[in-house]
């Protein structure tokens, strides 16, 4: 495809991360053609990891954390349909229909869809009072019930839960965290790790409860007021927020043929098997050759680096996508820094001690000798290392990892 | 408003207008400036946005500390005018500054 032929259209479903970016690059790369970006939400994209950090928390706007300026879209004639679902795509005839019926036609289509929140599907849920964190929409609504302090029920004690009670403490309410499993954060560390956290925010004040399973939610006047236990328990609650994880946006695809399993499936240059449609972000399911297997991410920096395969694909000039995945989560005065996925470990071993009060220890996970991940709390230098260890597969020991006094320089 | 002067790997300059409290990071973002890559989005997490400021602006943006100072003790490259773009936030006294971009960015 001549991409300077200004006759071209490339059409983005999603105004997400991977969007944005994906639409930024194709001007990169020298795309002439028309661009439109077609989004579910009222706004510009934006980032979203400070949804449940800095916006939450009253720290930030929606204007401080736009990923791109309006100005700009403007300048690189990239245009936007906002509040606009896509409702089906027509391979065949290379348009998108959306759920107003208008027909949108495409030489190049790319599917940013992300994820959506899982929903907990007990009773109650109908009752005003009851969110779910995913979208600027969802932090607004929240924030317009928290004019004087309430009592906060979070469902969910993961990434997103954690954050959320962190920046809600700060703000002087009542928080409570409820976790099914045994521990916090338990399907993404290790105990040290959940420990550690767990500790944290008793310490800052939030009451952290594991073991336990919400049942349903009761209410008067059809607001939320009570959260009921599968044993028993009764917890008072004005408002609840729901953090269970979420779950691709891959439907689209599936209606129109496409393969998907746990995301749309794509090759490591974010091709689907239509040679005509991408899929960029945590809606894919992708290969990564320095991992050595498939993989779906809910990640900023994989959204934004696979956008930029895509963007290389249409213009084709495939560039192989194979980044090794890291995450942030930024609760009070932690940043905690993670690289690698450490599916798998058989060994976890520590930098630094969690308990002494530092606030600052690495956590090591290795499988057969092997290092798959570190879960970096205040260090972001051995998180530096840790990057190019494993991106390099860099052999290191145990003890070297331990050993303060060793410098992780050395083996890089 | 302030311009700031990005130059690249190979010496290709770029200029920008930044709004006085926006970083040096969103100044390269807004303006579609390759090479700072921003995976973070400006919270110094992911030293991305490296660079390197003309050394005569450096009393005026300040050196690295904490966090960041730590974070480029890791990157490719480091050196004493090492910045992480995102952590300088622009007033009036940087109009005219220039900032490297490293090629490791690219």
């Amino acid at each position: 495809m001549d991409i300077s032929d200004k006759e071209n259209s490339c059409l983005i479903v999603g105004g997400s991360h991977a969007g944005a970016q994906l639409a930024i690059s194709l001007r990169q790369m020298g795309w002439q053609g028309r661009i439109k970006i077609i989004s579910e939400e009222a706004y510009l994209p934006y980032q979203r990891p400070p949804l449940s950090k800095a916006l939450l928390a009253g720290k930030q706007e929606l204007e401080n954390v736009y990923i791109r300026p309006e100005t700009l879209y403007e300048k690189q004639n990239i245009e936007f349909a906002l509040k606009t679902r896509v409702a089906k795509i027509n391979r065949k005839a290379k348009t998108v229909e959306t759920q107003t019926g208008e027909i949108i036609s495409y030489d190049k289509l790319a599917l940013c869809t992300g994820a959506r929140v899982r929903k907990l599907e007990i009773c109650g849920t109908d009752l005003a009072g009851i969110h779910y964190l995913r979208n600027f929409a969802d932090v607004s609504r929240i924030k317009g019930e928290l004019d004087s302090p309430k009592k906060i029920f979070i469902v969910g004690g993961g990434y997103i839960g954690l954050e959320a009670a962190a920046s809600l403490k700060q703000l002087n309410h009542e928080v409570t965290v409820v976790e099914a499993a045994g521990r916090v954060l338990q399907r993404v560390t290790a105990p040290q790790v959940s420990n550690f956290f767990h500790a944290k925010h008793h310490q800052q004040g939030v009451s952290i409860v594991t073991n336990k399973q919400v049942a349903e939610f009761l209410g008067n006047n059809k607001v939320v007021e009570k959260v009921v236990c599968t044993d028993g328990t009764v917890f008072e609650a004005d408002l609840v927020i729901v953090g269970i994880g979420v779950r691709p946006n891959e439907e689209l695809a599936a209606q129109a043929g496409l393969k998907t399993n746990n995301g749309i499936w794509v090759d490591e240059f974010a091709q689907t098997d239509d040679p005509d449609i991408v899929a960029a972000g945590d809606n894919t399911n992708h290969p990564n050759k320095l991992l050595d297997t498939r993989l779906r991410l809910e990640s900023v920096p994989n959204a934004m680096e696979q956008a930029k395969a895509a963007a290389a694909s249409i213009c084709g000039k495939p560039t192989e996508y194979a980044s090794l995945p890291w995450f942030w989560s930024d609760q009070y005065t932690i940043k905690l820094q993670i690289a690698g996925l450490n599916t798998g470990y058989d060994q976890v071993v520590l930098r630094g001690d969690p308990a002494d009060g530092n606030d600052s220890f690495v956590a090591w996970y290795l499988k057969g000798g092997k290092l798959l991940a570190a879960d970096c709390i205040n260090r972001p230098k051995e998180f530096m290392f840790a990057k190019q260890l494993l991106a390099k597969k860099i052999d290191v020991k145990p003890e070297q990892l331990t050993n303060e006094n060793f410098e992780l320089k050395q083996l890089v | 408003m302030p311009l700031i002067k990005y130059i690249d790997h190979a010496g290709n300059e770029y200029e920008a207008d930044v709004d006085v409290g926006k970083t040096v990071m969103d100044g390269a973002m807004d303006n579609m400036i390759d090479g700072i890559l921003a995976e973070c989005g400006g919270c110094c997490s992911c030293a991305t946005c490296h660079v390197y400021v003309d050394e005569s602006y450096l009393p005026v943006t300040g050196n690295a500390e904490g966090m960041e100072k730590e974070m480029l003790t890791a990157v490719n490259e480091p050196k004493d005018n090492s910045r992480l773009s995102c952590q300088i936030f622009v007033t009036e006294e940087m109009d005219g500054m220039t900032v490297r971009i490293p090629e490791s960015q690219y």
